[in-house]
Parts: structure tokens; sequence; C-alpha cells
């Protein structure tokens, strides 16, 4: 930066000027493009390899070690279309401390897995693994066209891995970008959560996926041990989003899956005021009350300026976050990461959220008018 | 007031006084590392609009880290030939290439057009960090460097955060990015 300051103090007229210009934006653009590390907290190095994190009993044939546990969240994380084969590994003898339900501690050793694919495809495993330091370590190895190894992302990831639609690609996203999610809120494990492994499944959840063998839920996982502390009232009445409808049900549970890592009451962005983290221990609905009839706090690039609220009852044109959802521009987007397509199963259901909040509040004003 | 009842008084007062204004130091001097951090890192360069003075273009430090000016209209990309694929506008606030067309924010902490009016101390550091709005948000476009002031501590960072906070709010609603010409 200060070549450019003094280049452009002493040559600043005409063309020169403007190669410097152009020299440095084209710096900065590349820099951008590669999406450089940052500096982040040393915890270990990954392996080099996927086989080597253990995921595999027979790497040749893609046998997943048996003592690793299977499981779906309720409410996944919309990823371009991508199918998800998930594995949880604890250490033999270890238990999660459920006793916060809403910050579950994983044991020094916990071990996850998250395959991507497209059209049958592996495209990538992603891989996060609790240290002695208590810090998680954060990896993605990518998969060969063959199919026969996955190899160590770069941490600042890797672009056009898989071809989607639109001339779009799949990005592995960097590090930065994983925990730009993963630390957005109270714990940093996502879909392995006390709502998201409730045995009362919400069976209208976008893109739910059919539990995989062994089940695991709360119940499972409180009756081998591997889960302790959770309260007994959880257990007693599985946690379930309490909403109007199940439409209204199957919104938030999406906002939660896909929104409420970053937006919610207790990471960074809390100053935002917009909560869609669902809580299993409180009654009220924050994603209800922090969006409907809520103003725009500061409106994105792009947005129309007609869409001044966040959820306008019956108006999901007008609607905030209608707008944000139904986009892939960088700067209107929402997540504003981890996705290139717009998930239209998802973009119908908040619609059809919208209309129906609108005529339910239209009702409620007759029957108030009526008595 | 008797003597008895006013002493502790007295020296609760005598025990404060000095971290206050030990505390009003400390501020002050995040401020003034503020200060240098950003004339030294280059913000004026793209945050404070260009003009030509008396000695030639320089920044017009009444405008001071005001951003790209509104009334400086820019509707599309610059159009060039190779080998030359970016361009900036003559207030240095308007930056055209592959990205389309990014302008400079209003870094002052006008209430109603600073882009850090939302911002906590937290977030405008995790935004040098990870090069996204908030630290979570949309990417920030180029050329802004923040891959170089990510590498900066955490006190130099909250300098700079502490400086912008203080500076003389301009009121200047910096336009929308513009995408890149299809």
């Amino acid at each position: 930066m200060a070549q450019v300051i003094a280049a452009r103090r002493l040559l600043w007229s005409g063309q020169v000027r403007c190669s410097v210009a152009v020299a440095a934006m084209l710096l900065f653009y590349g820099i951008l493009k590669s999406e450089p590390a940052v500096p982040q907290p040393a915890s270990g190095s990954p392996p080099s390899t996927l086989q080597e994190t253990g995921l595999y009993a027979d790497f040749d044939t893609l046998q997943v070690d048996s003592a690793h546990l299977a499981f779906a969240p309720q409410y996944p994380l919309w990823s371009d279309g991508a199918t998800k084969r998930r594995w949880i590994s604890l250490p033999p003898g270890t238990a999660i401390d459920g006793s916060d339900p809403e910050v579950w501690i994983f044991p020094v050793g916990t071990r996850f897995w998250k395959e991507f694919s497209f059209n049958g495809e592996r495209v990538e495993t992603r891989y996060l693994e609790r240290r002695a330091d208590g810090q998680w370590l954060y990896a993605a190895y990518a998969w060969s066209a063959d199919g026969r190894e996955a190899q160590l992302v770069s941490a600042r990831g890797k672009r056009g891995v898989y071809p989607l639609a639109g001339g779009r690609t799949h990005t592995i996203p960097g590090v930065t970008d994983c925990k730009a999610c993963h630390q957005g809120g109270p714990s940093e494990v996502l879909g392995f959560s006390t709502l998201q492994l409730s045995p009362e499944r919400d069976l209208g959840a976008s893109h739910a996926e059919l539990q995989p063998e062994p089940h695991v839920d709360l119940r499972y996982l409180v009756d081998r041990g591997l889960l302790v502390g959770l309260p007994r009232a959880l257990l007693d009445t599985p946690p379930r989003i309490a909403a109007a409808t199940a439409t209204e049900r199957a919104a938030l549970g999406y906002m939660h899956g896909n929104c409420g890592h970053c937006h919610n009451e207790r990471g960074s962005l809390q100053n935002i005021g917009l909560f869609l983290r669902h809580s299993v221990m409180n009654s009220d609905e924050p994603a209800i009350a922090s969006t409907v009839r809520q103003s725009v706090k500061k409106p994105a690039p792009g947005q129309s300026p007609d869409a001044v609220l966040r959820v306008a009852p019956g108006h999901p044109d007008r609607s905030g976050l209608m707008q944000r959802i139904s986009s892939r521009s960088p700067s209107l987007q929402m997540p504003p990461l981890g996705t290139d397509l717009i998930d239209d199963e998802a973009v119908r259901l908040l619609y059809r959220w919208i209309e129906e909040k609108g005529a339910s509040i239209q009702q409620a004003h007759i029957n108030e008018e009526g008595r | 007031m008797t003597m008895h009842r006013a002493l502790p008084m007295m020296l609760t007062t005598a025990l404060l006084v000095p971290s206050t204004v030990s505390s009003q130091d400390s501020a002050g001097a995040q401020v003034k590392r503020g200060e240098y951090l950003v004339s030294i890192a280059g913000c004026h360069d793209c945050h404070t609009p260009w003009t030509t003075g008396s000695a030639g273009p320089e920044p017009d430090m009444k405008r001071a880290l005001s951003g790209h000016p509104q009334d400086v209209m820019i509707s599309a990309p610059a159009t060039l030939s190779p080998p030359w694929s970016g361009a900036m506008n003559p207030t240095s606030t308007g930056w055209s290439g592959p990205w389309g067309v990014s302008f400079s924010a209003n870094l002052t902490p006008d209430p109603e057009t600073g882009v850090l009016r939302d911002f906590t101390e937290q977030q405008f550091i995790q935004t040098m960090r990870t090069g996204r709005h908030q630290g979570q948000g949309r990417p920030i476009l180029p050329p802004m460097p923040w891959p170089a002031y990510g590498n900066m501590t955490d006190d130099d960072l909250k300098a700079v955060f502490a400086y912008l906070r203080q500076v003389p709010p301009v009121k200047n609603k910096v336009p929308d990015p513009l995408p890149p010409k299809q």
C-alpha cells in the first residue's frame, strides 16, 4: 500500500497513475480470489489424507468404521443440493455433556465427518476434531475424480470442484469461512444438538433426510451413556418447535438450521437483533418476534426499497428476508457463504409461511372486531 | 457534614480521580495510535475523496474517510481494452475491475450513513480477519486490502476502530456496488 501511495504522489497523471492503480487492484483482486489464509490460533495440523482421519475401516472398499455413528439432523443445511452423509466418533468410555441443552460439550477426541456428493459422485468430506487444548480442528478433503483418494484441501479452500446449474460451481470453503458459521454462536458443532436430534422429527422439514441406521437421536444417545446430563424433561417431552401451523414449524426449523448459527442471541451478531436459532429451553419463539413486522435494520446492497420489514405478513415479495434468501448476488444473498444456488424449496416454504402469516393475522383482526 | 463522614468520601474521590485520568490517558493513547495507523496504512487513499489542490492531487481532509461521494455518479463498469482490466475514478473512491465497481465505504461515525454504525469492536476485527461484512456477512470487494490488515494485532485493530469512532461524522450515502458486465 505504501508503494501505491508513493507512486500516486510522484506519478499522478496519465497512464502511469492508472497502471499503478490497476496493478494494486489486480494484486488485491488476486489476493481476494485466492482467499488467503488468515492467521488462526494453531491447534495441530490435520492429516494430509481422509484415510488418516480414521473414517474408514477399509479404505479400499470405503467401508466406514462400524464404531462411528451415522446420523442426520432433522433440519439440514442447504448446500446447493449436495447429498450428505455424516458420522460422529466419540473416544471409548467418553460421553457428551448435555447438561446445558443449548451447548453440548464434546469430549476431547470427538470427531465429525460430513461427506458431500453431487449426482452420486463424492466431492468433498469435511472433518472436525476436538483437540487436547479444547479447540476444534477444521479440515476438508477433496475427492479425486476417480473417487479413489481424498486429499487435504488448503486452508484457503478450493473453487470450481464440481459444476452446478447456471454455470456455477461448488466451492469447498476455506477454514476462515467454516469458522464464520461454526463460531457464530454458542456451540461450534451445529448439526448434532438437542433440537436436531429430537425424536420428535419434523416430517415437513425442508430437504428432510431419512435417519440412517442406527437412528441416532436423544433417546439412543442417553440409553447408551453417550449423552449425560441432559435434563430429564427433554427426554420425557422431546423438543419440537412450537408453531401455529406445520408450515410455520418447518419454516422456523429451516431458519434454525440455515441461519441460526450466525443469527442468534449469543453470537457476535447479536446486536443485529435477528434471532433465528431455536432455543429448546424457552417456550417463546424469537424467530417470530425478531422478524414478523420488524424493520430491516440496514438494507443490503440490491435490496428493494419497499422491503422495509424483515417479514411483512401477507407480502412475501416485500419482505427483506425473502429478498435475501432468493438472491445469490454476493452482496444480497443469504446465507452469505457456503451456497451458490438458490434453495427453491426453502423459498417456496418461506413464501407460503409469510402468506399464511398475513392471512392468520387478518383473521385474528376479523375475530377481534366481531366480538 | 462532619469530618468522620466526609473522610471516606474524600478518600474515595482521591482514589478514583487518578484511575479516571489514567483511563482517559489510555483511551487517548489508543485513539492517537489509531490515527497513526490510519495515516500509514493508506486508508485515506481510497476512503477520503481526492481533489486537485494547489500542490496537485491530495485527499480532501474536509471529507476525511467519508468514502465515495454520493454526488459522484458512476453507473457502469469502465470499458477497457487489453491488457487493462481495471480502473479508478478521479476521486480515487470508485474502482472498476473484474468484480464490477466497488465504492469505498463511509468510515465516519455518521449515524445514518456510516458503514461502521452497527459494528461492534469485535465485528470490526473479524471483518479485517475474514474479509466479510461484520465478520460473517457479504464479502468485501477489492481493492480493500483486508488480507494485509488482517495481519494486524487485535490491539492495533482496536486502536483503528477507536480512532474511526471519533473522527468528525460526514453524512454521505455511498452507492451500492455495481455488478460486472455480463
